[in-house]
């Protein structure tokens, strides 16, 4: 594992000031009266009116269009870039290109090493960017933008990772740099384990390429005031984005703000800027006037990131009696056209999932000709569960034992791939197992997949799967700003985004947990650098508990000011008071009571402003979220086509925070599971062009209405977790999503008893393979 | 300008309707126009030049607005970017995942597929005309106490295509709901929750369970 995975989403072991010491964080609630209850968001009229401002919505009376021109191959050099005969069309106002006085600039492709410019005379990938060009209409701005006159130089290209390493595939990055080292692990000796072991068995797998396609294209609004910068955009974190914009243009940071307080999903490819949020900003300095620019859904397919596809051989040993021996995994994948580190992470539930004594993992990514990698819901989690999690089931077959008793005896209390291996703080994949066993009816179902007639073409199975998160417990830094008014009614300031996860609503249930008020009189301010407290990036299924523990500590912070002020006033010790609904209640004699308005203290003041600062993490444990996930299928025979008719998750994320925000958590990442399992394929003309050619959603087909279960069952395993954080939260978002294509894999099998080990299963693949079957091949 | 019957007639929902525009646009045209069939043998009354801008009056919500637009305008940039009527999303601009969904004539269609010159005479319902003044519509209502959407994104184009649905169907079954849907795209996945809302959007405008 990298250092940058993990520097992904925490600050790591760099101390941060403000972090209260260990042992100061209150512990956490025993019994809640808001939180844990299903409420519906405190910003669903917002966003079901139609009023909620998103980035591509906020526009001006003098807003410009702008339209980036990328480059049209997979792999070419710029010789030249004439734009004087598109300046002179219709309503355009300026153009810009690596010519242009102050766009010769630096662009850092955030993971990797490698440094490139804005507008790079080698465009290594379809749609790397060549030009930007502005006007009064996105139409005349379209036109403009294919009057460009680019002579490129056309270069050879590598598109299929399985061939870069062919001594005759071009090279995208010099001939020394094509392969980044191989990243290793290993624990154990695995040709000592495979010896021990009764079963061994040996498979390759892969996972196609998918690309995240957000609803709201990635985009935004760039205005300048003089020297100071706003820029809305449609991000996962404000701050990141304010950082690396003043980086690229040599601003201070101060004079940067970047808004972006709603936005329409992400899932990692909005994690950073993209070439438009700096070609925007240079357009609208040279203008004098807002210019806002929105990727085209096409180039979202080409430039805004995706989750590699992955070449994986997996072996595994294990004894009759289900004890599992050795783990030996090999990786071949790519990051696109710099190296990315957009394969991390693919080994890790090979590495930490289940017990295991001898492991090894080889990991290996080359370049290619396409858009880079960029972290994808749960990165490599999906795509090393579709190998491990199937060649569990294998093993549990060939050993005549049930898959869900296999993995039972494997579950893991310690994190055996970290140093030291430091215990979780808690592990409910036991539970999670058995409870959701227990609610699909997997012992019965089962048997009436086993006992099924072979008269029928329409085949029902079941499969299943679990999985783990390697991060999710969040951690400092994050402050938090509450405002308490004398009516009662709160402020609250975060700078964290919401990316639809529910993260405000949470944050209203805390403060209303916390302080007796009723969640309709927070006003929730967040996601913007000139008004709103620091936070990372909501990523790696941080938000909720990386936020809420501070959010609860700045609403202890309130509280313990008000009874300041009331103990005088009222004449009692600050520890027997009570707040409730914008009153204060001594707890000796209730009567007593007065409203927050008659504190004379706090309506001379106006406010009461409360700090929290998020605790620091367990000492040498680990927080991490575990999942089951079971599944049932129908598979015609005759046609390939797969149904999935329901699902059951059950997922421990610690404490439920909104019961109905968590259940349509689980939907969403089933869904988007059944995108990677069923549906879902970049593909690459490897011929001839290097060109993306599934670049539309007509060709690259996400789970529709009708391709989704009629049901799936959540099943909260709540550990009662009281170490990792005050507020007992840990990440929901990516887990749900982790082993759910293995788990129909798995189910696949069950009912036709083949094993699919390529995604997507659909009618395409599976027909192929049942007519190879009748032919006996 | 053409006479409003002559429109409708030669009109289907989703067909471009404004032979004035079809006979503006070049080679284009010749293929759309001859597909059109009878409207297309016609004589043009009106030519739009690409590059002019035309007089038309747009039935958004209820309210009439005299605008100048170029020919090829689609709807969905007239809404928003010059009308401010944001709640329509762009999502693709190319009919795929429905984002834009607004109703014409109460039939759902994408607005991001429809030139606003094709729209002239027509009725035309955003996500914004669904509401009562400050009060969210039935349907608004029911997505929101049911959780169905998360980002939101796609949310208003889910709510015109249940709206128009119920406008069609007001018990729809879930087979109705789950096709009345399958133009639009959430890639948060929020679809089990859209069909629940559905069904509780239909008892809401049947008068059940609180004001509708």
């Amino acid at each position: 594992m990298k250092d940058q995975d993990e520097s992904l989403y925490y600050v790591g072991d760099f101390p941060v000031p403000e972090t209260p010491e260990p042992g100061q964080e209150p512990k956490p609630w025993k019994q809640t009266r808001v939180i844990g209850k299903p409420m519906p968001r405190v910003d669903a009229y917002d966003r079901v009116s139609g009023s909620a401002v998103y980035p591509s919505d906020v526009t001006f009376s003098d807003v410009l269009y702008g339209v980036v021109l990328g480059s049209p191959h997979a792999n070419a050099r710029v010789r030249s870039v004439d734009v004087s005969a598109a300046l002179k069309m219709p309503g355009v106002h300026a153009a810009v290109t690596r010519s242009t006085k102050g766009a010769d600039l630096t662009w850092p492709y955030v993971w990797g090493k490698g440094k490139a410019k804005l507008f790079d005379a080698h465009c290594r990938y379809e749609g790397d960017a060549v030009a930007g060009i502005c006007a009064e209409t996105p139409y005349q701005a379209c036109d403009a933008a294919r009057a460009i006159k680019v002579d490129y130089e056309v270069l050879p290209f590598v598109s299929d990772e399985r061939k870069a390493l062919d001594p005759k595939a071009p090279a995208v990055d010099g001939p020394d740099k094509r392969i980044a080292e191989t990243d290793k692990y290993e624990r154990g000796d695995v040709d000592m384990g495979f010896a021990e072991a009764d079963v061994v068995l040996e498979t390759d797998y892969r996972t196609e390429c998918e690309i995240h396609t957000p609803m709201e294209l990635h985009g935004c609004v760039a205005k300048w005031d003089g020297d100071h910068l706003t820029l809305w955009e449609s991000t996962q974190g404000v701050f990141y984005i304010q950082q690396q914009v003043a980086d690229v243009l040599g601003m201070p940071q101060s004079k940067v703000r970047v808004v972006g307080r709603y936005m329409g999903g992400g899932f990692g490819s909005k994690l950073e800027a993209g070439k438009h949020t700096i070609i925007a900003a240079l357009l609208a300095k040279m203008t004098g006037r807002p210019v806002k620019i929105l990727l085209s859904r096409e180039e979202t397919f080409l430039i805004t990131g995706n989750r590699p596809a992955s070449n994986m051989k997996l072996k595994a040993g294990v004894r009759k009696d289900g004890t599992l021996t050795a783990l030996q995994f090999t990786l071949l994948a790519t990051g696109g056209a710099y190296e990315s580190g957009g394969i991390s992470l693919t080994d890790w539930l090979i590495r930490d999932l289940y017990t295991c004594p001898n492991v090894k993992c080889e990991s290996t990514e080359v370049l290619i000709n396409a858009g880079l990698a960029r972290p994808f819901r749960a990165p490599g989690h999906p795509q090393g569960s579709w190998a491990l999690e199937q060649m569990l089931d294998a093993l549990a077959e060939k050993i005549g034992m049930d898959p869900v008793e296999l993995r039972l005896k494997n579950v893991p209390t310690v994190s055996q791939a970290r140093p030291g291996n430091p215990p979780y703080t808690s592990t409910g994949l036991k539970e999670c197992l058995e409870q959701g066993a227990k609610a699909f009816g997997w012992t019965d179902v089962r048997k009436k997949t086993a006992e099924q007639g072979k008269d029928s073409p329409i085949r029902s199975g079941v499969g299943m799967g679990a999985c783990l998160w390697f991060v999710g417990g969040g951690g400092p830094p994050s402050t938090i700003v509450l405002k308490l008014f004398p009516d009662g009614s709160v402020n609250l300031n975060m700078g964290a985004s919401d990316l639809g996860t529910g993260t405000k609503t949470i944050m209203a249930m805390v403060v209303s947990e916390e302080l007796g008020i009723k969640p309709d009189k927070i006003q929730i301010e967040n996601a913007d650098t000139g008004a709103t407290q620091f936070a990372t990036r909501s990523g790696g299924s941080k938000t909720v508990p990386t936020e809420s523990p501070a959010v609860r500590a700045a609403a202890i912070d309130v509280k313990r000011q008000l009874f300041q002020i009331a103990a005088e006033e009222l004449k009692v010790p600050a520890s027997e008071l009570a707040l409730r609904n914008g009153e204060i209640i001594p707890n000796a004699d209730q009567s007593k009571k007065v409203k927050l308005n008659k504190l004379e203290a706090l309506k001379k003041r106006g406010l009461i402003i409360g700090i929290g600062y998020r605790g620091p993490n367990p000492e040498k444990k680990w927080v991490n979220p575990f999942g089951a996930q079971f599944c049932e299928v129908k598979v015609d025979t005759r046609t390939g086509e797969v149904q999935v008719v329901r699902f059951v998750a059950a997922q421990e994320s610690g404490r439920v925070m909104n019961r109905l925000t968590y259940d349509n958590q689980v939907i969403g990442g089933i869904t988007m599971g059944i995108g990677l399992a069923m549906t879902e394929v970049r593909v690459l003309d490897h011929n001839e062009t290097g060109k993306v050619v599934s670049k539309n959603w007509h060709d690259y087909k996400l789970p529709t209405a009708l391709d989704v279960p009629r049901e799936i069952v959540s099943i909260p395993i709540d550990p009662d977790d009281t170490e990792a954080n005050s507020t007992g939260a840990k990440g929901l978002g990516e887990p749900v999503t982790i082993p759910t294509a293995a788990a129909i894999g798995n189910a696949v099998y069950d009912a036709i008893g083949i094993r699919v080990t390529n995604t997507p299963i659909g009618p395409v693949q599976l027909s192929r393979l049942l007519a190879e079957r009748k032919a006996g091949r | 300008m053409d006479d409003q019957s002559d429109e409708k007639s030669s009109s289907s929902h989703g067909g471009v309707t404004r032979r004035g525009f079809l006979t503006s646009v070049g080679a284009g045209a010749v293929v759309a126009a001859t597909v059109g069939g009878a409207s297309a043998q016609k004589p043009a009354e009106e030519v739009m030049k690409p590059e002019e801008m035309g007089k038309i009056t747009l039935l958004v919500n209820g309210r009439k607005h005299r605008l100048l637009v170029e020919p090829r305008w689609s709807l969905l940039f007239v809404l928003r970017e010059k009308l401010g009527l944001t709640g329509s999303k762009v999502g693709c601009e190319r009919g795929e995942c429905g984002a834009c969904t607004v109703l014409v004539d109460d039939v759902p269609q994408y607005a991001c597929m429809l030139l606003a010159v094709e729209v002239e005479g027509r009725s035309i319902t955003t996500v914004e005309g669904l509401m009562k003044g400050e009060e969210l519509g039935p349907v608004q209502q029911a997505f929101m106490e049911h959780d169905a959407f998360q980002c939101g994104y796609c949310t208003p184009g889910q709510v015109m295509a249940i709206e128009g649905l119920l406008r069609k169907n007001p018990k729809p079954s879930d087979d109705d709901i789950r096709r009345g849907v399958s133009g639009n795209l959430c890639r948060c996945g929020a679809y089990l929750h859209i069909f629940k809302a559905a069904h509780r959007a239909a008892e809401l405008k049947r008068g059940k369970g609180g004001a509708s």
